[in-house]
């Protein structure tokens, strides 16, 4: 039997992780279909602020998947319908699938474009591919459609979340709230 | 204990549709899905092309051009203006394009005014500035709403071109320069100015507002647009690359500081004579190279890829063309095959 198994919640250093996450990757789509709009001034710190926050959110996922796998998380309710069990195994399998990919294929599609890869306080990334037309194509349509996915995927796992919380009340939006737990959500 | 029977889950559930549907909405909104009327790089870039649509796999401005390499050779005075690397004493690699301001790569040399540079000088920290000047002294309008005007009137005829300038004034500059300045034979002979205003940091930490030129080394010999037609419609190209072949050409580097109360905002106005001018070294071209397979085709020549020392002004342009020019280069390398490269074996140079 997992560790899981014994916590109602996900660990505090968890909840931090998802809840700062959370704010930074809406911010990452939010920034992402901004400056593909604009040809104000603002484009030129909206581009870095998503190059910057992109890496940071990066290097979060990789403590954020060790953290899972070592800590786990609390299972889900007994009584969960076997469909709505599938959807939020394979939706979270996707959003972590999602929080790695991104943030790489942003980095080869700047690489395969030839552009310095330059993020706030002037910190520099190496390519990590050679220029290519085919790759740079390829990279940009696969960081857009799934950055489209992404926001979608999103909006579904805030409405599943919602319906735990409000319909349900089974717990689950709970075991991930950033509030401190109530006296009776404890085992 | 019953969770559901006490209340009806229809406000929850209304909730979560008002939760979903207005995150949906402001996305939209933010995309500029519900705006038609913003402008954005796409109408930018699609307002340059001429009737008969782009041409696929080129720039969509500036797509008549031709490659070149060489250095920068810094005197080192530039140390004063800005801590970035490539103002210390040394030779740094460059690699660069001169172009013509059209959208079409096969116009003939004598029907584009406007002849154009794209520079790149990469230093060994790391940095890569990268620059797109043109030869005339000062930009045609103040503002990327106004340019995107401007592209929206020229094709409508004088009616329209009047009203525009009507709207804005400002044109008049860029046009008594394209109406009475001397053409030449010979990029050699063309000066090349950043027209926009960058900031310069030094190493204490002062910032300073600039603009730079290039001004060449070669005496620039006048030739009228008959002329120019008379030598064939793809003279400079074959000039330049001649001229190259026979000696380095060379154009000295100089950066203009600007006075309180100078406009740095608008690249139209050009900064009173007798400001603070330094020349901080000298371009040497010492290759030429065709585009198709030329080091310069991969490059997005964006105006706001700059060296540490070195960052955009209140000057609108700068931002305005890296995401014109962004949009440009996507849709340019998706088109790769439309504009086949000469030679396939790319990885066979050394």
């Amino acid at each position: 039997m997992s560790r899981a198994m014994f916590h109602a919640r996900f660990s505090g250093a968890q909840r931090l992780l998802h809840w700062t996450m959370a704010a930074g990757i809406v911010a990452m789509l939010f920034i992402g279909v901004a400056m593909l709009s604009t040809v104000a001034p603002a484009y030129v710190p909206l581009v870095a602020t998503h190059k910057t926050l992109g890496v940071a959110l990066f290097a979060l996922v990789l403590v954020r998947l060790i953290l899972r796998l070592t800590l786990g998380a609390p299972p889900l309710p007994a009584d969960l319908p076997p469909l709505m069990r599938l959807g939020a195994v394979l939706s979270h399998w996707a959003l972590y699938g999602l929080m790695i990919v991104m943030p790489l294929l942003g980095w080869a599609m700047l690489s395969a474009a030839a552009y310095p890869v330059v993020l706030f306080g002037n910190v520099r990334l190496p390519p990590i591919l050679p220029q290519s037309d085919s790759l740079h194509t390829l990279l940009w349509a696969a960081h857009r459609w799934l950055a489209f996915a992404f926001f979608a995927l999103i909006l579904l796992h805030v409405a599943a979340a919602l319906f735990h919380a409000l319909v349900r009340r089974d717990g689950v939006f709970e075991a991930m709230s950033p509030l401190p737990a109530k006296p009776t959500a404890e085992r | 204990m019953s969770r559901s029977s006490s209340r009806s889950p229809l406000v929850p559930l209304a909730v979560i549709a008002l939760v979903a549907g207005g995150s949906a909405a402001a996305f939209a909104y933010t995309a500029g899905w519900l705006s038609p009327e913003r402008l954005t790089p796409a109408r930018l870039v699609a307002a340059l092309a001429p009737p008969g649509g782009p041409a696929l796999g080129h720039r969509r401005n500036h797509a008549k051009g031709i490659c070149f390499t060489g250095e920068f050779q810094s005197n080192g005075n530039g140390v004063a203006l800005s801590k970035a690397k490539v103002f210390t004493a040394g030779a740094w690699p460059v690699l660069g394009r001169f172009n013509l301001a059209t959208p079409n790569p096969n116009a003939a040399d004598a029907t584009v005014r406007v002849r154009g540079m794209g520079l790149q000088i990469t230093t060994p920290d790391g940095d890569v500035w990268r620059s797109a000047m043109i030869d005339a002294p000062v930009f045609a309008v103040s503002t990327p709403q106004a340019f995107y005007d401007l592209l929206e009137s020229a094709p409508k005829g004088p009616e329209a071109m009047k009203a525009f300038i009507g709207r804005h004034p400002e044109f008049m500059a860029f046009a008594g320069w394209a109406g009475s300045a001397p053409w030449t034979s010979s990029y050699a002979e063309d000066p090349f100015n950043s027209l926009n205003s960058f900031l310069f940091t030094d190493a204490a930490g002062t910032t300073r507002a600039v603009r730079w030129s290039l001004r060449p080394a070669a005496t620039p010999v006048p030739i009228t647009p008959e002329e120019l037609t008379k030598k064939g419609p793809n003279y400079l190209e074959q000039e330049i690359a001649q001229r190259v072949a026979g000696a380095p050409q060379r154009w000295t580097m100089t950066v203009t500081v600007a006075e309180p109360g100078d406009n740095t905002a608008d690249p139209t106005k050009a900064w009173p004579q007798g400001r603070r001018t330094i020349e901080v070294g000298t371009l040497v071209v010492n290759k030429v190279i065709a585009e198709p397979d030329g080091p310069c085709r991969d490059i997005n020549f964006d105006p706001t890829i700059l060296p540490r020392g070195v960052s955009v002004s209140d000057d609108p342009f700068p931002a305005a063309r890296s995401s014109a020019y962004a949009r440009s280069y996507d849709l340019r390398t998706s088109e790769a095959k439309d504009y086949p490269r000469t030679s396939a074996a790319r990885s066979a140079k050394p």
